[in-house]
């Protein structure tokens, strides 16, 4: 009742051109961001027998295949500074923050399609889609991160300082998969291709960050590396490798991950809010 | 000045024709575009005149120049056939979708009940259900909590709140999500056709719940298929056609007005393929209409004259336990009675197991029973209690004339839907 004697005058008018993000609105709606996560999370578990232990068994299976096919059949080398026997959490240090962009962006991608019913119905800010469908990935990935602290023990793997930037780290992780997943979220409103594209983007992208290898493979001379650093999860990845196991320091690769998601995000957001006043219509 | 919840002024929402059908565009026909761009951007000054002009041929007005205000806690109700452009107007109204041209203004809340039950999941419980449709709703955490009990009572569906909301009835699951929309508080409330589902007692229910919400001086948007609900809950209203804002009045005017346009004004309804819904098979209406003593079809009837009226329709397979019947109201919506052809427990006997076939029930409403007035004639085909096959409550509408009948000597109008010839025995005692 409260919000009775406010009565903001809401106005009704053509959009046109680039809007602004109207990031007040979206504060006003916070509650349903949570609503949603919580929405995703329980019900992804719902009738899987094995519930929410699916968090963690994805990961560790792709680490003992990882194991297996690159750290013992490929001899893939671990970082200089890594010894070669820690290759399991080794890998899995990487597979932690890459499982969580990748689920996050590819369940970002098609959430505004997988939530027309909503869109085509009621009014909220429709950034709210993408965003909690990120956030839900965080969840799964607590949990797979509770298997790490495992694999750290059990491999006799000390904590380090470091590993106080790996909120820092996780951050970046998520704004990544929010800003590929705002562009192609509402790429896929209008075009169905983007969906069928996901797939593969993804499994392309893993082959282009340090995920299975090491870093030191890529060559260090110019412009190898930079290259190589404008993606971003090379350097969340990296910074992940090093707070935890201590592997190369990520030092430029981080900032110019940095730069680059501030980059695709804006523009992400940009383009997403003049996408979104067709999404009711095309959807 | 007047307060106003709601203002709009010369709202026009324009669709690109097939936007529905292809529900889409693809990439590849993008990226041709993007390709094509330089020759579109030489010829673009040109073309740019054309489409403001409006009409291109590619592109329909769904909406056109609609223009209106509604006072703070005014109940307003909104007629127009299928396609006319109250959806989209309703949905320019909540914010769903920006109007191509024009302006408006909204104080604030709007609380839409364009379709009860957005968002349920059916995996999730009811009680999950009532705090995440609350939430898309636009409720607060708090608030919900705060009314989760009064939610839960007036759905009735209190020892289920734990299942997963796929393991309800359709009327149970229509309950809760009514009453989660029911209990939000906003200053507006637009409600489309909600009260078509349900049944009657929880139809009631919802109906004083909305004039609860109009008593307490918040405004409503009312739009419905349901003439005696519109009757019943609003003073005014308006009518759009084809996108445009047709009338603005007093809503008997207003529904009279619908009524006596389209395919009803002959006496005589009939359902071309295209309109009866596949569901309704293998109940497949051909047409009801109103006869006059002669046997010819007719528009208007003496209240002195019997009126057969004659429902025409196939089955394309035997029905068990059918019954074809009527209702008829008046344009003021008052109910005035429901008959069905097999009432009469010979007829059911015989009839209430029926093959495929052509068939035709026909009744006659007794002369000496209608007052003078306009009518609607409601048709109704269903088995008790297992399924509805067809039902239209607006089929035809028709007008009764008075000359002859009793009482006519004073010009006074007789209050009251039937007016009888009683046999009145006049003693001094």
């Amino acid at each position: 009742m409260t919000s009775r004697a406010i009565s903001p005058i809401v106005y009704l008018k053509p959009a046109k051109g680039w809007r602004s993000l109207n990031l007040s609105d979206l504060w006003a709606y916070r509650e349903l961001v949570y609503f949603l996560i919580w929405r995703d999370v329980k019900v992804r578990y719902k009738q899987a027998v094995l519930g929410i232990a699916w968090a963690i068994i994805q990961p560790v299976m792709v680490m003992v295949v990882f194991t297996i096919i690159f750290g013992h059949l490929a001899n893939l080398k671990t970082d200089s500074t890594i010894p070669q026997n820690l290759y399991p959490v080794f890998s899995y240090a990487a597979l932690l923050p890459w499982q969580l962009f990748q689920n996050s962006l590819s369940r970002a991608s098609v959430s505004l399609v997988s939530n027309s019913n909503l869109l085509t119905k009621i009014y909220f800010p429709r950034l709210i889609i993408p965003i909690a469908a990120v956030a839900a990935g965080l969840v799964d990935f607590l949990f797979a991160f509770l298997v790490l602290v495992g694999l750290m023990i059990v491999y006799g793997v000390h904590a380090s300082w470091t590993m106080i930037f790996l909120p820092f780290l996780l951050l970046l992780a998520l704004m990544t998969a929010l800003a590929i997943g705002l562009w192609l979220s509402a790429m896929n409103v209008k075009y169905r291709d983007v969906q069928q594209m996901i797939p593969f983007l993804l499994q392309a992208w893993m082959y282009a960050s340090p995920v299975a290898y090491s870093i030191d493979v890529i060559p260090t001379h110019f412009p190898w590396r930079l290259i190589y650093s404008l993606n971003p999860m090379t350097g969340v990845i990296q910074g992940f490798r090093w707070a935890l196991l201590g592997g190369s320091p990520p030092d430029q690769s981080i900032i110019i991950s940095v730069v680059m998601v501030i980059i695709l995000l804006i523009s992400g957001l940009f383009y997403f809010r003049r996408m979104e006043r067709g999404f009711a219509d095309t959807i | 000045m007047t307060e106003y919840a709601l203002r709009v002024d010369k709202i026009s929402k324009r669709y690109r024709i097939g936007t529905a059908r292809l529900r889409y565009a693809t990439l590849r026909d993008s990226l041709i575009g993007a390709a094509n761009a330089p020759i579109r951007w030489m010829g673009r000054i040109t073309q740019k005149k054309q489409e403001s002009n409006g009409d291109s041929p590619d592109h329909i007005w769904a909406l056109k120049d609609v223009s209106f205000d509604v006072k703070q806690g005014q109940v307003l109700g909104i007629i127009g056939r299928n396609g006319a452009g109250k959806s989209t107007l309703l949905k320019i109204l909540a914010r769903v979708t920006d109007p191509t041209e024009g302006y408006g203004e909204i104080r604030g809340r709007v609380g839409s009940l364009l379709e009860v039950g957005t968002g349920f999941h059916p995996e999730l419980t009811g009680r999950e259900n009532i705090y995440l449709n609350g939430a898309i709703l636009g409720m607060k955490r708090a608030e919900i909590e705060r009314k989760f009990d009064e939610i839960v009572a007036f759905s009735e569906v209190e020892q289920f709140i734990d299942t997963p909301v796929k393991r309800y009835s359709s009327g149970m699951y229509l309950r809760l999500a009514f009453a989660v929309a029911a209990h939000l508080e906003p200053e507006i409330l637009v409600v489309d056709e909600v009260l078509a589902v349900g049944d009657a007692e929880f139809q009631r229910k919802c109906l004083g719940k909305m004039n609860d919400v109009a008593q307490d001086g918040r405004t409503v948007l009312f739009v419905s298929h349901n003439m005696s609900a519109i009757l019943r809950l609003t003073q005014e209203a308006i009518v759009i056609e084809k996108g445009h804002l047709v009338m603005r009045a007093p809503t008997p005017q207003a529904v009279d007005y619908y009524l006596s346009r389209g395919d009803s004004r002959q006496g005589e309804r009939l359902w071309e393929p295209d309109e009866i819904p596949a569901a309704s098979a293998p109940y497949c209406p051909i047409g009801l209409r109103i006869l006059d003593p002669q046997g010819a079809v007719t528009e208007t009837v003496r209240s002195t004259d019997p009126v057969t009226v004659e429902i025409e329709y196939a089955l394309s397979s035997d029905i068990t336990g059918l019954r074809v019947g009527i209702y008829l109201m008046s344009t003021r919506g008052e109910m005035i009675f429901t008959s069905f052809d097999t009432d009469d427990p010979r007829h059911y006997e015989k009839f209430s197991a029926r093959k495929a076939g052509h068939y035709s029930s026909r009744c006659t409403i007794p002369a000496d029973f209608l007052n003078e007035g306009r009518y609607i004639l409601g048709m109704n085909a269903s088995a008790f209690r297992v399924r509805r096959f067809f039902q239209d409550e607006q089929a035809l509408t028709f007008t009764v004339d008075a000359a002859g009948a009793p009482g006519m000597q004073w010009t006074e109008t007789r209050l009251g839907a039937v007016r009888p010839r009683l046999d009145w025995m006049i003693e001094a005692v």
